[in-house]
């Protein structure tokens, strides 16, 4: 029996190529037509691959020809290279995957519940045997150990994940924390968004154009605050979101500062992802004020993804170890090849063939 | 030093060990002190040896009863230190100087002492989440953020931490300090002032925190000074008690 993946993802082709070959409603049965026993499709917006288990070998120009769309069978289009990994080579192909290690951003856990969900899918419709259900039911322990004896998943890389971490770090449960958003920015809305799905529920939008407060309080119900009246809510809010087009700072040192005589024992939380800067920088020197703009955030994003690669060897050490156990399991199971992983482009041999 | 090393190669892991072995630790501190007190048919606190060994066994087991609430591996951490520090200190410095004669058993000096010294126990941990505080905050403040802050709690469960540290800390040492009234013995002036100096200080933090005059930041700067100053003070008294003592 040889195992295999084949397979097309964000670090070789553009989204425009994986979309044509992103599978479609036959492509399970035409892959057990072309010879596989087992068959599993894993498509994501940064990955379509098939895991399959056959006696014979199944090119991967038949696979190819699988996941094609009917609109792209016409011989002439461009094909792209899809990689194709076998054995041993398949099983840690597939760990690195589940584990966060392929992913565009490098420990992200969506991956892995993706993962579940295709095998899930295929399994209900009778296309998992014995060796894809071992080599996923594996790679699943695989990426928990990962996750748990490193610190690949740690820190967030988005502004909004971000902003919403720093604030839990500060006030823990946020549930009783109000939150000012002082301009209706896209990535304020996201931001709130993200702040009322941990439990904040006491939402107030200020915005010069009251409409656009309006629409975005309905968006995230929140509550609107006239403009003017924006600065009293200093003595009130735990967590400040700012992103209007001012060209000028509307929130300095020395207006704060009186404020917070009021409100000594409580932090004052400030994201200014505007820019120009809403606030003035000057404000982070004052007692009990945490401020980040959209600089400090976006270098906390490469702080974690930093930390993130440092884990890479760690998480490829614990992948080696269950490579190898798993390949001596093939081997009671199966005749294993020592192949390489190969990289084919079916560019050439699908014109003749499509 | 597992955590220290793991936190250094930023693969550190939230497991239990550290509560265990603070936990075999303390079993070991028990029995040495239970057997010192069976030696000695008193509570085992005649001198500076007995003192700081027996310190080092309260924050141990305030921790132990504490260590829960906290995100256990990393409380530890900040905890074991100071343990090893109390002992090093306690076995390491020639100070366990044996009474020439025999202590009298005077019950309320023996609990004046031994809930004072649990109090400083209880202060010690909140100056252990002082530390914290401050380190936490500092990240946030620089906005460097390394691999540390995912692993320590947030500055609020921090803070409530530490006041509800300062209140149970304070309570017990009052509760040491009023008992100390009921020894039939005289007391030596200089240790009543700095007992009361002690209380004092603690009774001023609580006292701005009340009044909501100290912000967070001063709270837990202060828990670090607080103790700092009572750790000196103790080690005055006691040292100069037992280089006067017969």
């Amino acid at each position: 029996m040889n195992l295999f993946c084949v397979g097309l993802s964000h670090h070789q082709t553009d989204v425009q190529a994986r979309e044509r070959f992103a599978g479609h409603a036959e492509t399970n049965g035409i892959l057990r037509e072309v010879g596989c026993a087992e068959a599993l499709l894993l498509a994501t917006c940064n990955r379509v691959e098939v895991y399959g288990a056959s006696d014979k070998r199944v090119s991967t120009d038949d696979v190819a020809r699988c996941l094609a769309r009917q609109i792209d069978q016409d011989p002439h289009h461009f094909a792209p290279p899809f990689y194709r990994y076998e054995d041993e080579k398949c099983a840690q192909h597939l760990f690195r995957v589940t584990s966060g290690l392929d992913s565009m951003v490098v420990g992200e856990t969506e991956i892995l519940g993706q993962a579940k969900k295709a095998y899930e899918l295929a399994r209900v419709g009778g296309a998992v045997g014995p060796y894809l259900h071992r080599l996923f039911q594996r790679a699943f322990r695989v990426a928990k150990q990962v996750r748990t004896h490193t610190e690949i998943t740690r820190g967030s890389v988005s502004v909004g994940s971000i902003a919403v971490d720093l604030a839990e770090k500060i006030f823990g449960n946020l549930a009783k924390c109000k939150v000012l958003l002082l301009g209706a920015g896209e990535t304020s809305e996201r931001t709130a968004r993200v702040l009322a799905s941990r439990g904040v529920n006491d939402l107030r939008v200020s915005n010069r154009s009251e409409e656009r407060a309006a629409t975005l309080a309905q968006l995230v119900a929140a509550r609107t605050i006239p403009f003017p009246q924006w600065p009293e809510q200093c003595r009130e809010v735990d967590i400040m979101i700012t992103s209007t087009s001012s060209e000028k700072p509307l929130l300095t040192r020395e207006t704060l500062e009186p404020v917070l005589r009021e409100r000594i024992d409580r932090p004052l939380f400030i994201i200014d992802i505007a820019v120009p800067r809403n606030v003035d920088p000057g404000v982070n020197e004052l007692d009990g004020v945490y401020l980040y703009d959209i600089d400090s955030l976006q270098s906390i994003a490469e702080q974690s993804l930093a930390l993130r690669r440092q884990q890479v060897i760690a998480a490829e050490e614990i992948i080696a170890e269950h490579v190898a156990e798993f390949s001596k399991l093939l081997m009671r199971g199966l005749n294993v090849g020592a192949r390489n992983s190969e990289r084919l482009s079916i560019g050439d041999t699908a014109s003749q063939t499509l | 030093m597992r955590t220290i090393v793991e936190l250094r190669g930023k693969i550190f892991r939230p497991v239990r060990f550290n509560f265990f072995a603070i936990g075999l630790g303390f079993v070991f501190q028990t029995a040495f002190l239970s057997i010192r007190g069976h030696a000695l048919g008193r509570c085992p606190l005649t001198n500076l040896f007995e003192v700081l060994v027996f310190l080092a066994w309260s924050v141990a087991l305030i921790y132990l009863l504490i260590g829960p609430v906290y995100r256990l591996s990393l409380m530890g951490a900040f905890t074991a230190p100071l343990v090893v520090l109390l002992q090093g200190i306690a076995l390491l410095a020639p100070i366990d100087k044996p009474h020439a004669m025999k202590m009298p058993v005077n019950p309320w000096l023996e609990f004046h002492a031994s809930m004072s010294l649990f109090a400083y126990g209880v202060f010690a941990l909140a100056c252990i989440a002082g530390v914290m505080y401050l380190l936490q905050e500092r990240q946030l403040k620089t906005h460097q953020l390394r691999s540390i802050f995912y692993h320590l709690p947030p500055l609020s469960d921090l803070f409530a931490a530490i006041i509800r540290l300062l209140w149970w800390g304070f309570a017990l040492y009052t509760l040491g300090l009023v008992t100390g009234f009921f020894i039939d013995q005289p007391l030596p002036t200089r240790q009543v002032v700095c007992a009361i100096g002690v209380w004092l200080l603690y009774a001023a933090i609580l006292q701005g925190r009340y009044l909501r005059r100290l912000a967070p930041k001063s709270v837990a700067a202060l828990c670090i000074i607080g103790f700092s100053a009572a750790l000196t003070l103790l080690w005055g008294i006691t040292f100069t008690g037992q280089m006067s003592s017969p």
